[in-house]
This record gives structure tokens, C-alpha cells and sequence, in this order.
């Protein structure tokens, strides 16, 4: 008698860890779900404002390959960690860019290319905090499946550990007015 | 964890307030009731009203409050900046996106409102918008969004219609009381000064309740954790409380306390700060800057 109710009090408890994990294991993929959608924004505004700045600035032809370049292996990038690494480099390609357009007072004066810089910094900021979230999450999970007794269901179930959304070699930051 | 623990206390807090709530308008019913010799038609009518209002003040009382302090929703091709802002910092809280309204007024005021994070709205003033730059106003924005996300805007809604309520009610007991057909035994007089003695004080815990100071510092909090970035909402601190005319046109007290910072002219003297809906800004500048 004792043992069955020890046996069902187990059991109880494997269930209560079992959707535990799954309850974060969602969380990761709904925390990469938002950056994905944030990056598919950032992808779709691109060819606009390349569009844009080619109709004032013909013979920037290198920043703006370079960003239509970036944007294509953004697209075609697989996992968190590639995902990172090229859009580190769309936002790098679309510094030069904007950079670029300071000389074009009248792209500057273009309402459309006004819209499009702020929808993209807007997209910038999104990608960025959707990162906080899912690296939050990520490293709750994480952890849980590598702690004792998580760990073991975790090897039976195959909960696999999730990799963040960041690039190992970071630029500093630079800051300028 | 901290905001695990927030969620339930201001889960168990909303419904114990209501319950509070249906419970005193049924004792104010059947002690109407018993005044007017039918005791029994007050019960009923007073559970009836209070269930209804009750209900009403769940679903509806975040609209009720945005119609009051006069807010419209935020237009994103005018105020693409308020809408990034916003639709970001739910990203990073992990809600969904609330309705985003603004309030046309020089003062530099925000408050969140709704019944949980997928019936919520934030709402600035254009004042606001002007005044801040990009990182104060995420700082700003930050601090509503926690309050969403901590639940404390079910709490805060809830009081808000409920203070109102009881006010109302207690006005017109006070009325029907003085002018009432039935003449006084003696005894009613006593009852009137015992009713109005136990409702003042209800209606001030109810507004204590809504507005503990820790629920302020908490969302300041984390608004710092979700902008990393605590220096944006203490500088925008600062801002507000060196608006000269910090009066919000259509606030008033029952929707006082939703407001980041207190939306009446500044006064001194013991009797406003007993009644203060807000903790000095001073002291929640110093806290963000020494995190």
C-alpha cells in the first residue's frame, strides 16, 4: 500500500517536472519566434530604401551592394547564432548607409526615406529587446535541464540545450553626436 | 521570481477587493433596507447593483477610465517613436503589444490601465512626447509596461472604479438619510454618523491598497531591468518633476493614482502627503541611480 502511494507520489512529481520543461522549452521558441518576426521586418524594409537611395545616390553602387549583400545571407541564415553574426552585419552595412546619406541633402529631405529610418531604427530596437527576452529564456532553460534532477529527464526526453542570439566577436559600440 | 510573487499578490488582492466590495454595498443595502423597514428588497437590490457594477468595473473599467481622463488612440504615422517604443518594450517584457493612446495636454504624464496584459493600454500625454527623448521616454514607457506585466493595473483599474463607487454611494446614503420621507426615531443619526465613520476610512484603505509605494519603486524596478538602462527613466524623472504645470485636465482623484507621477498641483503640508497617491519623486530618482 505504502509503496503505491510512494510509486504515485513519484510519478506526480516526474509529471509536474516534465510539463515544467516543456513550459520553458515553448517559452525559448516563442522568445525566437519574436525575433524571427522582427528580422523578417527588418528584411522586407531593405530593398525599399535601396530602392530610395538609388534614386539620389546613384554612385554609392559599394554601400548599397554591400547592404542588399548582407541583407541575402541574413535571409538564407540557419540557427541563432548565424542569425546574430549576419544581422550584426546588415546593421554594420546600414551604419555606412545612413552614414552615407548624410551627404544627400535632399535624400535627407525625402519623406519616404525619413519613414523608412524610422520603421528601420524602430526594427533595430525591437531586435534588440526580443534578443533580451529570448536570451532571458534561453538561459532559464538552460540551466534547468542541466541541474539535478531536471538533467535526467531532460537526457531521456531529449531536451536540448538552446544556443543565444549573439556573436562571439562584438564591436564596441561606438557613440557619436 | 519577484514578479511571480507580484502577480499572485495583485491576483488575490483584485478578487478580495471585489468580494470586499460586493459585501459592503450589501450591508449598505440591507442597512438602507432596515431604515425603510424592508430589509429584505434592500439585500436584494443592493446584491443585485453591486454584481452588476462589479462586472461592469472588471471588463469595461479600462475604458471607462480612458473615456475619463479624455485619451485617444495614438495614430502610428504620428507618433511612429511612441508606437516603436511601445511595441519594443512588450517584446521585451513578453507581453502582447497594448493599445497605445495619447492624451492632448502639456503636462508630462503616463499611466497603463486594463484588466491583464492582453486587455491593456498605455497612455502618455503629447506633453510627454515633446518633452523626453528616445531613452527617457523608454524608461517612461518601461515603467507602464511593468505595471502590466506585474498585474498591478487590474488592481489599480479596479480601485479606481470602485473609490468612485463608493463615493457616489455614500453621498447619496448621506442624502436620502437627511431628506428621507420617514421620520428620524433619533436613531438614524447615529447610523448616518456610523456609516459615513466606516466608509471614509474604507475608501482610504482602498486607495492605499492601489497605490503601496513599493508597487511604484517595483515598477521603477523593473523598467530598469527591461530598458537596462536606469539612467533613462530617472532623467525622465527629473523632467516631470520639474513640470511647472503638472495638472492633467480631466485626472481626478479616483484616477489620480494611476498617473507615473501625481497629475495635481504641487502642495505641501501634512495633510497632502498622508493622502499622496505617489512616493516623493526625489527618492525614486535616487534609487534608479544607484542601481
Amino acid at each position: 500500500m505504502i509503496i503505491w502511494i510512494l510509486i504515485g507520489i513519484l510519478v506526480f512529481a516526474l509529471v509536474i517536472m516534465y510539463n515544467g520543461l516543456v513550459r520553458l522549452r515553448n517559452q525559448v521558441k516563442n522568445g525566437w519566434a519574436q525575433i524571427d518576426v522582427q528580422l523578417k521586418r527588418r528584411v522586407d524594409l531593405i530593398p525599399n530604401l535601396v530602392e530610395t537611395v538609388k534614386g539620389y545616390a546613384k554612385h554609392e553602387k559599394k554601400v548599397l551592394d554591400d547592404v542588399t549583400k548582407a541583407r541575402s545571407s541574413l535571409m538564407n541564415a540557419q540557427g541563432a547564432e548565424a542569425n546574430a553574426q549576419a544581422d550584426n552585419m546588415l546593421t554594420g552595412t546600414l551604419k555606412s548607409l545612413f552614414a552615407v546619406a548624410e551627404s544627400y541633402p535632399d535624400l535627407k529631405a525625402n519623406q519616404n526615406f525619413l519613414q523608412l529610418q524610422e520603421e528601420l531604427s524602430g526594427t533595430e530596437n525591437k531586435i534588440a529587446y526580443a534578443r533580451q527576452f529570448y536570451n532571458d529564456v534561453v538561459m532559464r532553460y538552460n540551466t534547468k535541464i542541466q541541474s539535478v534532477p531536471y538533467n535526467i529527464l531532460a537526457s531521456m526526453f531529449r531536451f536540448n540545450e538552446e544556443k543565444m542570439f549573439e556573436t562571439k566577436d562584438r564591436e564596441p559600440v561606438k557613440v557619436s553626436f | 521570481m519577484i514578479h511571480f510573487d507580484a502577480v499572485r499578490s495583485n491576483k488575490v488582492k483584485s478578487y478580495l477587493l471585489l468580494t470586499f466590495f460586493v459585501l459592503l454595498i450589501v450591508f449598505l443595502g440591507v442597512l438602507w433596507g432596515i431604515i425603510y423597514g424592508d430589509p429584505l428588497s434592500g439585500l436584494v437590490l443592493a446584491l443585485i447593483s453591486s454584481l452588476i457594477y462589479a462586472l461592469i468595473s472588471y471588463y469595461a473599467g479600462g475604458s471607462m477610465i480612458l473615456s475619463m481622463t479624455g485619451a485617444v488612440l495614438a495614430d502610428k504615422k504620428k507618433y511612429p517613436h511612441l508606437v516603436h517604443s511601445v511595441e519594443g518594450l512588450a517584446i521585451a517584457a513578453g507581453i502582447p503589444t497594448p493599445k497605445i493612446y495619447v492624451i492632448h495636454d502639456t503636462a508630462l504624464n503616463a499611466f497603463a490601465t486594463g484588466r491583464d496584459p492582453s486587455h491593456a493600454a498605455v497612455t502618455v500625454t503629447t506633453g510627454l512626447l515633446k518633452t523626453l527623448n528616445r531613452e527617457e521616454l523608454e524608461g517612461v514607457i518601461a515603467h507602464e509596461v511593468s505595471h502590466i506585466k506585474n498585474l498591478d493595473i487590474r488592481m489599480m483599474m479596479l480601485a479606481a472604479v470602485m473609490v468612485g463607487a463608493v463615493t457616489l454611494l455614500s453621498d447619496f446614503l448621506l442624502r436620502s438619510f437627511l431628506f428621507g420621507r420617514r421620520e428620524s426615531k433619533g436613531g438614524v443619526f447615529i447610523i448616518v454618523g456610523l456609516v459615513l465613520a466606516i466608509l471614509s476610512p474604507i475608501v482610504g484603505q482602498l486607495i492605499k491598497l492601489a497605490v503601496s509605494r513599493e508597487r511604484e519603486y517595483m515598477a521603477d524596478a523593473s523598467a530598469a531591468v527591461l530598458t537596462r538602462y536606469p539612467k533613462g527613466l530617472s532623467n525622465a524623472l527629473r523632467k516631470i518633476s520639474n513640470d511647472p504645470d503638472p495638472l492633467v485636465d480631466n485626472a481626478n482623484k479616483a484616477t489620480a493614482h494611476l498617473f507615473i507621477s501625481t497629475p495635481f498641483r504641487k502642495k505641501s503640508g501634512w495633510l497632502t502627503k498622508m493622502f499622496s497617491t505617489h512616493p516623493p519623486i526625489h527618492e525614486r530618482i535616487k534609487r534608479l541611480e544607484g542601481m
